[in-house]
């Protein structure tokens, strides 16, 4: 196990180095210098040399290269050039609307596909089954932005039981800061939740069909015994990959879904920086985004060696 | 199985049938507004602004007077197209790279292609697009860039995954002793026998594609105006919303169909071509 | 007294008949053997009895199981019943137990479900019942999990799992199929030693006559959802009347009818070879520990012989193969055929062809015959011609229209016809066949190795025949090597070694062997 967990983080700062050198890259490839890039094509000479001084540009690519991943490991971000403050204290602020949103929609997806695959692998063929699969379908179809409209204009604009949009903060009181991510993780998790629930499903029948079950049959468990006994465990391990892929989905989702109901979280902060040009937040930003993707995916690993015995014994 | 067989069981197959019904729509609906549309989608008519569906237009007018199925119409040609190129992309490389990696299973080359495919998965296509648009700044081009190379270990881990088990089969080793190399082994054996998987999850990819192409156009990553396009018709009809609905119905409708039809078509697909089903 | 009565049994799936008035008894402590081949019915029989068929069967007749009337239980009657009266033993091992679960947990839960017993005195059973199946604690704790065990461990857990409650009835769907024969022989001691101990009654499911010979009391033979026969197992050989049963004794034992016309000059040479596999390291920069798989093989194959090379899974049989074809390197000595390196020069390797075991994937699914069998023809840089394609199927007894059709047209038998056809095409010297007919039924298995022998005087061929089936090796070779743990312990004329083997280990393999009366 203690094997298998090193290996994991290996490759885990592996991806973290390859992906810092990629964005690095790509903000370095930006036509003229980021400088300019960043102030327009009718800044003064002096204030582009300034704000040169300012990003350290002056300085080798590796050299930056060097302090820019320094600086996030200290936690030290660069400063904003349009906020005109580090952009750790920026991002610190955002990220209480974006990861609560997160974590809300993935439990919302986890909480709601579990039961409803298992209701419909157990019974199979049946009523319960054919909806959940014609649902599902059309939860999947579904573009969750859209759906993030129909839900405004119904339970806002019509019922108004929910804001449009727009946050009170955490001073407000917890109830009402859930209350105004509800209507957003909903949205975020209606098409992650039908794709978990068909992958449950499908995945709960071919592990049913498997010899074991047929062991644990002619031992005298039940039907009901061999599945919560024998087959979720098995079951669980291509689910586990789904989990992993759909946390990605589910940020870059919310960048989404922040713009539609005017949420002050990641989301926005990027699209503000994309048209104020403003380079370091962007490329933080997206180290950010890349590095929850990467440890969400190290943790599914581990998830996956607690499953299965066969991961941990083998290094 | 026979060819004709094969035929009469995809009629029998309701998912199929509808799937490709409800996807034929929106092809036709966009190769006709290459030719002719109801209205011209690029004349801006103020007088005749947000209007409710009627007979003179069956899906109402936008907050400029145009006329919403023609733009529908017309959105489908970016849809479609964005989609298109994107699979093609995906497949294009995908495809070569994940046969190439499982012709050298577990040496260096195929490490290589893996801890790629994996690097590029942490970069959801909407961070890919961010990417790129901040470099590039936004375009149609960029959107298809960054849902092609989403594409990519997509068909690459998945063509992999196809072909390993193959490679153990009898049937190569005896290519093998008829002295073919493992190119000429991966295009004669083991490529015909991926198609059908390929297949299927092109449907699928096309349809993620249509749903990524309409949320990159609708945060203004994607397309840009004035061409039609289903997500940016969305975003529009945002602030709208309270007066005119129908402005954020029919596009969504648009993309929810075209969508909804892809994958059934491929779910269809998948159960018509796969044997074990078939022969169930 | 009966233990299982089983009376007019008849299934149909999904409307297709598949068992037609089947009738079976035996009592406690007998062990019945039910013989067929595949497609007999006689796993379904077995199935009918737990009522674990598959969805859309329908039963109908009279089954007991010491008295109590199986098809008119209610579901939970049967849950109550599997289990704790009656043991089921699978033919799988490998996948037969659930792989996240331990050994202990699975043979405890069998006490656990029936009895409500605490956990603790469940495990400590499940240790004890695992002894018995000759898995002491000392070396096999409750705690490892299926993976860590070898496939003939992971079928005393099975076995184990089945016993824990002391059944009445223990029913066995060919356990030894898929284990190697001295595994094979050390399960069925097991088997007959905790029916002799328990007292219970085995029903033991085969398809090879040999196995269930040496182990039943009485026979039941099957065929076609049909018992055709039934016997008491010690005299079959001389009471059989049913001329299926007769046919079976005689496929089971077959000798074909071979002329000596071996040629005493050398055609395939492997000298001293040797092949290491790199194993992952074990550290992260260390170097890679290797396995031997190969070590220091010698041999040769004379023109015109029959070889055969026999040895149990993992002996290293498959991979002297590859290095034979020249598809893997070897790491020391040289394979020539005649007199010609395979490595290098590959060109020589036209004179020699394969024939594989599974006649299900050794064809591209996707192509017509004709291009399948064609395909050695790339060794000679052109196509074959119509009539080389005919040629070549019709020698091994197939029409030459069947060149249009796909291979799932064909049966098993029909396909590894077709591989013949395959390996003959290209006129080779050497035909290498790998287990070619260990995954047919013994009747078609005849059928092949008579157009083996016939082939290789037809044309002059000479055969390599790789197996782990000794009745087979010792009705078609002229001289055997034996082979274990990656080295050649024993060669000689087959008579010989049959008869006075020198080697421990070759002794023990033909000791394992289980034999059909004479």
């Amino acid at each position: 196990m203690l094997r298998y967990t090193v290996k994991r983080l290996g490759s885990l700062l592996a991806s973290l180095v390859v992906a810092s050198l990629v964005i690095f890259a790509c903000i370095e490839v930006v036509p003229g210098d980021p400088a300019s890039f960043m102030l327009g094509i009718n800044a003064q000479p002096d204030t582009v040399a300034a704000l040169r001084e300012e990003l350290g540009l002056n300085r080798a690519p590796h050299e930056r290269y060097i302090a820019w991943v320094g600086g996030l490991m200290t936690g030290d971000f660069g400063t904003s050039y349009t906020y005109r403050s580090p952009v750790s204290e920026i991002v610190v602020e955002r990220l209480a609307i974006s990861l609560p949103l997160a974590i809300y929609a993935l439990s919302l997806t986890i909480l709601v596909a579990f039961p409803v695959g298992i209701l419909a692998a157990t019974r199979r063929g049946s009523l319960t089954d054919i909806s959940v699969m014609a649902t599902t379908q059309l939860g999947i179809a579904i573009p969750n932005f859209w759906f993030a409209l129909l839900m405004v204009l119904i339970f806002a604009v019509n019922l108004r039981w929910f804001s449009a949009g727009g946050f009170p903060g955490w001073d407000e009181g917890i109830p009402a800061a859930i209350k105004a991510l509800t209507l957003p993780a909903i949205a975020l998790a209606l098409p992650q939740a039908s794709i978990l629930a068909r992958v449950m499903r499908s995945s709960l029948l071919d592990t049913l069909s498997e010899d074991y079950i047929r062991t644990a049959r002619a031992k005298g468990l039940t039907g009901r015994q061999a599945l919560r006994r024998h087959a979720l465990r098995n079951a669980l391990i291509p689910v586990l990959t789904i989990i992993g892929l759909q946390f990605s989905f589910l940020l870059a989702g919310a960048i989404i879904i922040e713009n539609v109901f005017f949420l002050p979280g990641l989301g926005r902060l990027v699209f503000q920086a994309i048209s104020q040009r403003d380079l370091i937040v962007v490329e933080s930003v997206v180290m950010l985004l890349v590095f929850a993707v990467i440890i969400v995916n190290f943790l599914v690993d581990l998830a996956y060696a607690w499953v299965d015995p066969r991961l941990r014994s083998r290094a | 199985m026979t060819e004709d067989g094969l035929f009469r069981a995809a009629l029998k197959s309701r998912n199929l049938v509808v799937g490709h019904l409800l996807a034929a729509a929106f092809a036709i609906g966009a190769l006709l507004s290459l030719f002719w549309t109801p209205y011209d989608v690029t004349e801006l008519t103020i007088a005749t602004r947000l209007q409710a569906p009627s007979a003179v237009h069956w899906f109402g007018t936008d907050h400029f007077g145009r006329d919403i199925l023609s733009m529908i119409m017309v959105g489908a040609q970016t849809s479609i197209a964005v989609a298109i190129v994107a699979v093609g992309i995906g497949m294009g490389i995908g495809v070569p790279l994940g046969l190439a990696a499982a012709a050298r299973r577990g040496r260096l080359l195929d490490e290589t292609i893996m801890r790629g495919n994996d690097l590029v998965f942490a970069f959801p296509s909407l961070l890919i697009a961010i990417m790129i648009t901040t470099v590039f700044g936004p375009s149609a081009l960029n959107a298809i860039i960054a849902i092609g190379i989403f594409n990519i270990p997509v068909f690459a881990r998945l063509t992999r995954g196809a072909a390993l088990p193959l490679w153990t089969r009898d049937y190569i080793l005896s290519a093998r002793v008829s002295g073919k190399g493992p190119v000429r082994i991966s295009v004669e054996h083991i490529l015909p026998n991926v198609t059908n998987l390929l297949i299927v999850q092109g449907t699928i990819q096309f349809s993620l594609g249509i749903l990524a192409e309409a949320a990159l156009s609708y945060v203004g990553l994607g397309v840009q105006p004035p061409t039609p396009s289903w997500g940016r018709m969305l975003a529009d009809s945002q602030t709208l919303i309270a007066i005119a609905p129908h402005m954020a119905m029919f596009p969504g409708f648009a993309i929810l169909l075209t969508v909804l039809g892809l994958n059934l078509a491929g779910d269809g697909l998948r159960d018509l071509l796969d044997p074990r089903i078939r022969n169930a | 007294m009966t233990l299982l009565d089983i009376q007019d049994l008849a299934l149909s799936i999904h409307g297709t008949p598949v068992l037609k008035g089947v009738s079976l008894d035996f009592a406690p402590g007998e062990v019945c053997g039910v013989i067929g081949e595949s497609g007999s019915g006689k796993s379904l029989t077995a199935l009918s009895a737990m009522q674990l068929l598959p969805e859309g069967s329908d039963c109908s007749g009279r089954i007991t199981i010491a008295g109590r009337d199986v098809l008119s239980m209610r579901e939970a009657e049967l849950c109550r019943m599997r289990g704790a009266d009656v043991g089921m033993v699978f033919q799988e091992p490998m996948t037969a137990l659930n792989p996240v679960q331990t050994i202990g947990h699975q043979v405890a839960e069998t006490i656990l479900i029936h009895e409500g017993a605490s956990n603790v005195e469940a495990m400590s059973r499940a240790a004890e019942t695992l002894a018995r199946c000759e898995l002491p604690q000392s070396r096999f704790p409750l705690d490892r999990y299926p993976h860590e065990l070898s496939g003939g461990q992971r079928q005393r857990v099975v076995i184990a799992i089945a016993i824990a409650l002391g059944p009445k009835l223990l029913i066995a769907d060919e356990p030894t199929t898929a284990l190697d024969v001295t595994t094979q022989a050390e399960i069925l001691l097991l088997l007959r030693r905790l029916v002799d101990e328990d007292g219970m009654g085995l029903m033991l499911i085969s398809h090879d006559l040999a196995v269930v010979a040496g182990l039943a009391d009485d026979v039941v033979i099957m065929k076609d959802g049909e018992v055709v026969e039934r016997r008491t197992a010690r005299t079959l050989h001389r009471d059989m009347t049913h001329p299926y049963t007769k046919a079976l004794f005689e496929a089971s034992g077959h000798q074909p009818d071979r002329t000596e016309s071996r040629i005493e000059e050398s055609l395939l040479k492997v000298e001293n070879v040797s092949r290491d596999y790199l194993l992952p390291r074990r550290t992260f920069l260390g170097a890679h520990p290797t396995m031997r798989a190969v070590d220091s093989v010698r041999f040769e194959v004379r023109r015109g012989e029959c070889v055969g090379l026999v040895g149990e899974s993992g002996c290293g049989k498959s991979t002297l193969t590859r290095a034979i074809l020249g598809l893997e390197p070897v790491q020391e000595g040289r394979i020539t055929l005649d007199g010609r390196d395979v490595f290098t020069e590959p060109d020589v390797r036209r004179k020699m062809q394969v024939v594989f075991q599974d006649p299900f994937g050794s064809f591209n699914p996707r192509h017509r015959v004709a291009r399948l069998v064609s395909e050695p023809f790339h060794r000679l840089s052109r196509s074959a011609t119509t009539e080389e394609i005919d040629e070549a199927l019709t020698s091994v007894g197939l029409a030459p229209k069947d060149k249009h059709k796909y291979i799932h047209e064909f049966s098993g038998g029909q396909r590894q016809r077709i591989a013949i056809a395959r390996a003959l095409i290209i006129r080779p010297e050497l035909i290498i066949l790998d287990e070619a007919v260990s995954a047919l039924d013994v009747s078609i298995r005849a059928q092949i190795l008579d157009l083996l022998v016939d082939l290789s005087v037809t044309y002059g061929l000479t055969y390599l025949f790789i197996t782990h089936d000794l009745t087979v090796v010792r009705s078609i070779a002229d001289r055997i090597l034996v082979m274990h743990a990656g080295r050649i312990v024993e060669q000689g004329n087959t008579d010989d070694v049959f008869e006075a083997p020198r080697d421990a280990y070759t002794r023990r393999l033909l000791d394992a062997a289980p034999k059909l009366p004479a």
